[in-house]
C-alpha cells in the first residue's frame, strides 16, 4: 500500500508533521501563564498580596516551609493543599474584577485564623 | 389522614439571656393542635411536650488580653443568669470553642478543666457540647473526647431529635464522609415530620467563606436534612447572632461569651473594641420568638449584666421586654 503513494507526497507529509511538532510548542510557550510563587508558613503567605488581571491566566506555584496549609479562594475556585516538601501548582483565569481574601483553610496552629492573603483582580 | 404541617404545631420561642439563647419548645394549646401533637407522636415516636433549653457558645476559656480582658467573666455571668431563670431549662447546648487553644497540651487541658468547673455550676446538669476549632484543631479533638466522649452523637428529648455534628476535628472545615454516613443512618429512622435540632460549631452554609465561616461539605449535610420539614441548625463560631433560612432549614448563630464580631456584612473581620463602661456590650440580650409559618421575631436589648443580675434582674429584664 505504502509503496503506491508517491514519495514526494510522503516527504511533504513528514515535513508537515515535523513543522507542527517543532513550531506548535514554540507558540504555546509564547502564551505560557505568568507564574506566581507563593510560600506558606505559619501564619502567613509570602507575598501576602498579589495583583492579577481579569482574563489573564496565571499559575500559582505553592510551597510550605513548615506544616500543611490550605490555599482556598472560593470565588476563583481555588481549593488546594500545600504540603511541606512538595510543590503544588494551580492555574486560574479570573473573570471577575475585585478584591478577594484567600485563606488557609487547613488548620495549622493557634493563629491559623489570621493566615490569609489579598488577591486583587483588576 | 389529615395532612400534617409539622411547623403548624411546633412552637419554638427563643430568648437570649445575657449571652445565650433560651429556646422553648411547646405544642400549641388548641384542641386541634393537641390532635396534631397526638398524631405526630404516633408518627415520630415520643410526642413533643413543653420544655426549654439554652444555647451557649464560644467561651474561649483561657483567652487573655485584648480585645476582651475579662476572661471567663461573661461565661460565669451567663451561668448565673441561667441558674436564676424561674423555670430551669432541660438542657444546655454548648456550640463549640469551650476553650482557647494553646500549643501547651497541659495548659489546654487545664483550660478544659476550668470550663467544666464553671459549666458545672449550672443547675441544669444535662450539658451537651460540640467542639470548636479552638478545642479540637491542634489534636484532632482528642482533648474534647477525653472530657465529653464522642464529638458527634444524637439523642431524643421530649419528642425532639437532637444531632451534634463535629465540623472542626478534621484539618479542613468539614464533617467528613464517615460522619455524613452516620448522619444519614441516624436520620433514616425518623419521619419527615420529626422535629430536628442540629447543633454544631461552624455554619453549615456559606455564610462568609473568606472568613472561614462555612463548612466545606455543609451542602451534603443540608442535602441529607433537606427532606425533613422541621429542622433548626444552631451554631456558634461567628461571635454574633445571625439568622438565615434556606430550603425550610433555619440556621441560627448564638452570641459568644467573649469578644464579639460584627455582622458578616462588615468589610473587615475585627472584634468590637472593649468598652469598659459596657463590658458585655454585644453580649447582651436577644429574645427570639418563632411562631408557626412566621419568621423568627428577634428582640435584642443592650444591657449590662451588672444591672440585670440574679433573679431580680431576670424579672426586671422580662418586665422591660413586656414578656
Amino acid at each position: 500500500m505504502l509503496s503506491k503513494i508517491p514519495r514526494r507526497r510522503i516527504i511533504f507529509a513528514l515535513l508537515v508533521v515535523l513543522a507542527v511538532s517543532v513550531l506548535a510548542p514554540h507558540g504555546t510557550r509564547a502564551q505560557a501563564p505568568r507564574v506566581i510563587n507563593i510560600t506558606a508558613q505559619r501564619f502567613e503567605f509570602i507575598p501576602n498580596q498579589v495583583t492579577l488581571k481579569k482574563g489573564e491566566t496565571v499559575k500559582f506555584v505553592l510551597t510550605s516551609k513548615d506544616v500543611t496549609h490550605g490555599f482556598f479562594l472560593k470565588p476563583l475556585k481555588i481549593d488546594e493543599i500545600i504540603q511541606p516538601g512538595k510543590t503544588t501548582e494551580v492555574t486560574v483565569t479570573p473573570q471577575t474584577a475585585g478584591t478577594f481574601l484567600l485563606i488557609c483553610d487547613h488548620f495549622c496552629g493557634v493563629n491559623h485564623a489570621a493566615m490569609n492573603m489579598k488577591v486583587i483582580v483588576e | 389522614m389529615k395532612d400534617l404541617d409539622r411547623r403548624s404545631f411546633l412552637k419554638i420561642s427563643g430568648s437570649a439571656l445575657g449571652i445565650g439563647v433560651l429556646y422553648q419548645v411547646a405544642p400549641l394549646a388548641s384542641a386541634e393542635a393537641s390532635e396534631t401533637v397526638r398524631l405526630l407522636g404516633l408518627k415520630s415516636g415520643e410526642a413533643v411536650t413543653p420544655f426549654s433549653f439554652i444555647q451557649l457558645s464560644d467561651a474561649h476559656v483561657g483567652f487573655n488580653g485584648p480585645p476582651d480582658p475579662l476572661g471567663t467573666k461573661a461565661f460565669e455571668r451567663a451561668v448565673e443568669m441561667v441558674n436564676a431563670l424561674p423555670q430551669q431549662p432541660d438542657l444546655v447546648l454548648f456550640t463549640g470553642d469551650l476553650t482557647h487553644d494553646t500549643e501547651d497540651k497541659d495548659v489546654h487541658a487545664q483550660r478544659m478543666k476550668s470550663f467544666r468547673e464553671i459549666a458545672g455550676r449550672l443547675k441544669t446538669k444535662k450539658l451537651m457540647c460540640v467542639p470548636g476549632e479552638h478545642d479540637a484543631g491542634l489534636d484532632g479533638g482528642a482533648l474534647f473526647r477525653d472530657n465529653f466522649g464522642p464529638s458527634n452523637y444524637s439523642f431524643d428529648h421530649r419528642g425532639v431529635h437532637f444531632i451534634a455534628l463535629d465540623n472542626v476535628s478534621r484539618a479542613k472545615p468539614e464533617v467528613g464522609p464517615e460522619q455524613l454516613a452516620w448522619l444519614k443512618k441516624d436520620l433514616a429512622r425518623f419521619s419527615k415530620s420529626a422535629p430536628i435540632v442540629v447543633f454544631t460549631h461552624r455554619p453549615l452554609f456559606d455564610l462568609k467563606p473568606e472568613w472561614e465561616w462555612f463548612t466545606s461539605d455543609g451542602d451534603e449535610v443540608l442535602n441529607a436534612l433537606a427532606g425533613y420539614e422541621n429542622v433548626t441548625v444552631l451554631y456558634g463560631h461567628i461571635h454574633t447572632d445571625h439568622h438565615h433560612e434556606e430550603n425550610h432549614i433555619r440556621h441560627i448563630a448564638a452570641r459568644s461569651l467573649i469578644f464579639a464580631f460584627p455582622d458578616p456584612s462588615a468589610a473587615v473581620k475585627k472584634p468590637y473594641p472593649f468598652d469598659k463602661d459596657q463590658p458585655f456590650k454585644h453580649l447582651g440580650i436577644r429574645i427570639a420568638n418563632v411562631a408557626p409559618k412566621q419568621p423568627i421575631a428577634v428582640q435584642d436589648v443592650e444591657l449590662t449584666l451588672r444591672e440585670f443580675s440574679g433573679l431580680n434582674g431576670i424579672q426586671q429584664m422580662l418586665k422591660s421586654l413586656q414578656l
